[in-house]
């Protein structure tokens, strides 16, 4: 059974179709590449699937079961998570604190559940020891370069999806809101799948 | 010293230190780092000049009075503080106390017992907070436009309420309002075990010491002060996340306007009476001791401490004033002048303090 199952989703914001009937499934384990040019409809994609807004058509089913998201809290309950690099960064915060944003470790008993301040710092240097970088966890991201803002991004993906780093099994294409292709890595090549963002190559 | 390379030979990389150029800061860079540290200083400075040049200036009685002037904008600037993290503003709490004095005045004089009035007072408030935080977080409006409206109704609604009487021929219960609006504690009596130089510190004092302990508690322990900080820093990053971003942008709103409830109902209290205009210009103080106290007005910084000792700051300002003989008229341009220097003393320009910046700016440094 697939993890994940997008059936016939279609998305259309007014007279702007972003998605039209596209359907892919994911099954448990796989790493899919979700890949296309500005504008072909990756990030509505990936939001719908996270739950920021529901979709105009079709559906969305976890572990086989239809879901209807309508925030991305659901979504999360599902164990869905989403990671957006720069976007999301608050910089007036620390590098542990970013890291585990709206996910905080607490410790205590209700009413006086508090953050677990030292927890969440040495799980993010470990997180930054794994990605071999320099970035400590009391730092402000203000105060950090590209560079080490990037590393605290990959360490949210790190922290939330493990086995992102691994390569991908199976790469989706859209472009222009419909799905092109579907197809695994190992059978395909960089140029067929350029090919296929661009246009060159129509469907495969 | 051996010239060192940029790529250590251990991680293969530069070493972020080397590169950046920045440290991790200890304890004591964070403190001096921190605005309300500063504006501290300051206060305690003043506060030395001012007791050796007028010897009333530190008498127990002035510090008894200073503690209880500052405390429903101290109160206040805790609310404002809480709003002004998340980006926002909240121009309404002048005119909130006024209506929340009316209501728990027309509820006193209708000879209700008092905690019905001041409960009546408090859902007042949370009320017009929860209009507020209604059209700012889940409408999408400016703040700006959206408080400023709730200024001009809670005001009328006020005048309206009250058929622009004062209310002060309470039922019953008027000597329990005035009770706790006049508390003291420790309260002195000749001949008692409490030293004499320990002042009789109000209600409304201790007042805004819980409430400044609970909500430091809030900011610096709970998810919900680390998320609040993280809408100010940047909403959209809060929002993937999966940070209820609506609900505490509401919920600041809300706790704004009680935090102006519960000053309006002690300043009620102590003056035994109510008056549509309680209230009129003080959103103007309290947002001013919010910014001098550290808190950034573009989101994302400020703390409880902050705004006490904001407030703090500008009462002793205002009767370092009177006690010096300046002609009160005064104290709108002293006011006015500290928000344009605490803003610009706060403000960042390229990781540099705003002075730096424009020094450079004057005096460019010669190309070498």
């Amino acid at each position: 059974m697939a993890l994940l199952e997008v059936r016939n989703v279609s998305k259309n914001f007014g007279a702007i179709r972003a998605l039209m009937d596209v359907s892919f499934a994911i099954g448990p384990g796989e790493v899919v590449g979700l890949m296309g040019d500005n504008g072909a409809g990756k990030s509505t994609m990936v939001k719908l699937i996270a739950g920021n807004f529901p979709p105009s058509d079709g559906e969305v089913l976890v572990n086989g079961e239809v879901c209807h998201f309508h925030k991305p809290i659901e979504a999360r309950a599902k164990g869905i998570e989403v990671v957006y690099q720069d976007l999301a960064i608050a910089d007036n915060l620390t590098a542990a604190q970013n890291v585990f944003l709206g996910r905080e470790i607490t410790k205590g008993v209700w009413p006086f559940r508090v953050l677990d301040k030292q927890a969440m710092i040495d799980r993010s240097a470990e997180l930054f020891a794994e990605l071999k970088s320099e970035t400590r966890p009391r730092d402000l991201v203000r105060k950090m370069s590209g560079g080490q803002r990037q590393a605290v991004a990959i360490a949210l993906i790190s922290h939330r999806m493990p086995d992102v780093f691994a390569v991908c099994d199976r790469i989706i294409v859209l472009r222009r809101g419909t799905k092109v292709a579907d197809k695994v890595t190992a059978m395909t090549s960089p140029e067929e799948i350029t090919g296929l963002i661009t246009g060159a190559i129509l469907a495969a | 010293m051996q010239h060192k390379p940029p790529q250590s030979p251990e991680t293969g990389h530069a070493v972020i230190a080397d590169v950046a150029k920045i440290k991790e800061q200890t304890i004591l860079q964070r403190i001096l780092a921190s605005q309300a540290f500063w504006v501290s200083v300051a206060l305690a400075l003043l506060v030395t000049y001012m007791s050796i040049l007028q010897p009333s200036f530190g008498t127990v009685d002035n510090v008894a009075n200073v503690t209880r002037n500052l405390a429903p904008f101290g109160i206040m600037a805790l609310g404002m503080t809480v709003v002004i993290i998340t980006g926002g503003i909240d121009l309404s709490v002048g005119s909130i106390m006024g209506l929340v004095a009316i209501v728990a005045g027309l509820f006193l004089t209708w000879e209700y017992p008092w905690y019905v009035a001041f409960l009546m007072g408090l859902l007042t408030g949370i009320a017009c907070g929860a209009v507020n935080g209604f059209f700012v977080a889940y409408v999408g409006m400016p703040s700006f436009v959206v408080t400023l409206g709730m200024l001009s109704i809670a005001r009328s609604l006020a005048v309206v309420l009250s058929g622009n009487q004062m209310l002060y021929k309470f039922g019953p219960d008027a000597p329990m309002v005035k009770a706790i609006g006049q508390a003291k504690w420790p309260v002195q009596t000749p001949g008692d075990w409490i030293p004499d130089w320990i002042p009789q510190f109000s209600s409304h004092f201790w007042v805004m010491v819980a409430m400044a302990l609970a909500l430091g508690y809030a900011l610096n322990f709970k998810p919900w002060g680390r998320h609040l900080l993280a809408i100010g820093g940047n909403e959209n990053a809060a929002r993937l996340t999966g940070v209820p971003v609506d609900w505490i942008k509401f919920l600041a709103y809300v706790f704004s306007a009680f935090t102006a409830a519960v000053a309006s109902l002690l300043l009620l209290g102590y003056n035994g009476s109510a008056i549509n205009a309680m209230g009129q210009g003080y959103e103007l103080r309290v947002i001013a001791a919010t910014v001098i106290g550290g808190a950034n007005l573009m989101g994302g910084a400020g703390t409880a401490f902050g705004a006490v000792i904001g407030a703090a700051f500008l009462e002793v300002i205002r009767n370092a004033l009177l006690m010096a003989g300046i002609d009160s008229n005064w104290q709108g341009a002293f006011v006015g002048a500290f928000i344009i220097l605490a803003v610009l003393l706060g403000m960042q320009s390229g990781g540099k303090s705003l002075i730096a910046a424009t020094v450079e700016r004057l005096f460019p440094k010669k190309h070498r």
